[in-house]
């Protein structure tokens, strides 16, 4: 059961980064030429593999107990701050992740950057910004991936979940060519969200010494009850969503 | 020295985000999940879903009455 949830949180929190990676990725390729864009994502790949490659047998390294307090903390805080974004959402008190949105302003912003030449890469910024995009979005994963499966003590599993959904997305970016706004990515951010509070909750209380009723099964009533209490605050907080929604400021994380 | 502060911010934006309580009530709640079970005997499961519940609203209420 543990694994089934460890490859279905790694795999939705994967494609969610990979498809705002992708966007930035579009707008790089499209308005500055493919090459420096391709050649800063592809960096920025490599630099995440030497993170994992580097970062993986360090956290392996901690025993287990040190290791579950701290991955269920980071992923406690992670999947908060996730979750009350997502909530926020659906509940109108936040603006709605809009990948064309996003794609439009990215292109503006594109269009409008000066041209800096630089050797191997050609177009600095069409480099920069695919690097710094697919780097960003993908450190999230590269934690996910580590956190959860060391404590799983299945790094592979959650890799190859990640390296799944990493394939999905860039085959689907490349057949379409243009932004995946039709990827419920919103839903997806509530799914992670709930997953990663879920999960912080169990390791970091079992890290902390606590023994959990009904062991591992205890995770099937904690992501449950995680998500009924969310769907819970989106219907309390959705009529007041109107009320605020003058001052909602749009916000694309 | 500007490039330490950038490292340096770059990491507390990565992993504490934009509400610092959020971060700090949870290592307040394991640190108290720790003692509550190693010195006083007391199994408790229940402290972190408790408090992981009533982060979120206050959490949005921060965040909304900062804007």
């Amino acid at each position: 059961m543990v694994s089934v949830a460890l490859f279905v949180a790694v795999f939705l929190a994967c494609i969610v980064e990979a498809v705002e990676a992708l966007t930035i990725l579009l707008a790089a390729g499209t308005t500055r030429g493919w090459r420096s864009a391709l050649i800063g994502g592809a960096a920025a790949a490599i630099t995440l593999t030497v993170i994992v490659v580097v970062l993986g047998p360090a956290i392996s390294a901690i025993p287990i107990s040190y290791l579950r307090l701290f991955v269920g903390g980071l992923l406690l805080v992670f999947g908060v701050g996730w979750l009350r974004k997502a909530i926020m959402r659906a509940s109108g008190l936040k603006a709605l992740h809009d990948e064309d949105k996003i794609y439009v302003e990215k292109l503006a912003a594109a269009r409008a950057a000066s041209a800096e030449k630089r050797p191997l890469v050609g177009d600095w910024y069409a480099f920069t910004l695919s690097f710094k995009g697919v780097l960003l979005e993908g450190l999230e994963v590269v934690f996910i991936v580590l956190t959860f499966g060391t404590n799983q003590h299945d790094v592979p599993l959650a890799a190859l979940a990640a390296g799944c959904a990493v394939l999905l997305i860039a085959g689907l970016g490349i057949a379409v060519r243009s932004p995946l706004a039709r990827v419920p990515e919103n839903t997806m951010k509530f799914v992670v969200g709930v997953m990663l509070t879920g999960f912080g909750i169990f390791w970091g209380a079992e890290g902390a010494g606590v023994v959990w009723p009904g062991s591992d099964g205890a995770l099937l009533v904690l992501i449950p009850a995680v998500l009924a209490v969310s769907l819970l605050y989106v219907k309390l907080l959705a009529p007041r969503a109107d009320l605020v929604a003058d001052v909602a400021v749009e916000e694309y994380e | 020295m500007s490039w330490l502060k950038s490292f340096g911010l770059f990491w507390w934006d990565f992993i504490v985000g934009d509400d610092w309580i959020v971060a700090a009530a949870v290592v307040a709640g394991l640190a108290l999940t720790a003692l509550l079970t190693h010195l006083a005997g007391v199994n408790a499961w229940w402290l972190l879903p408790v408090l992981a519940i009533g982060l979120i609203p206050i959490s949005i209420w921060r965040l909304r009455r900062d804007r």
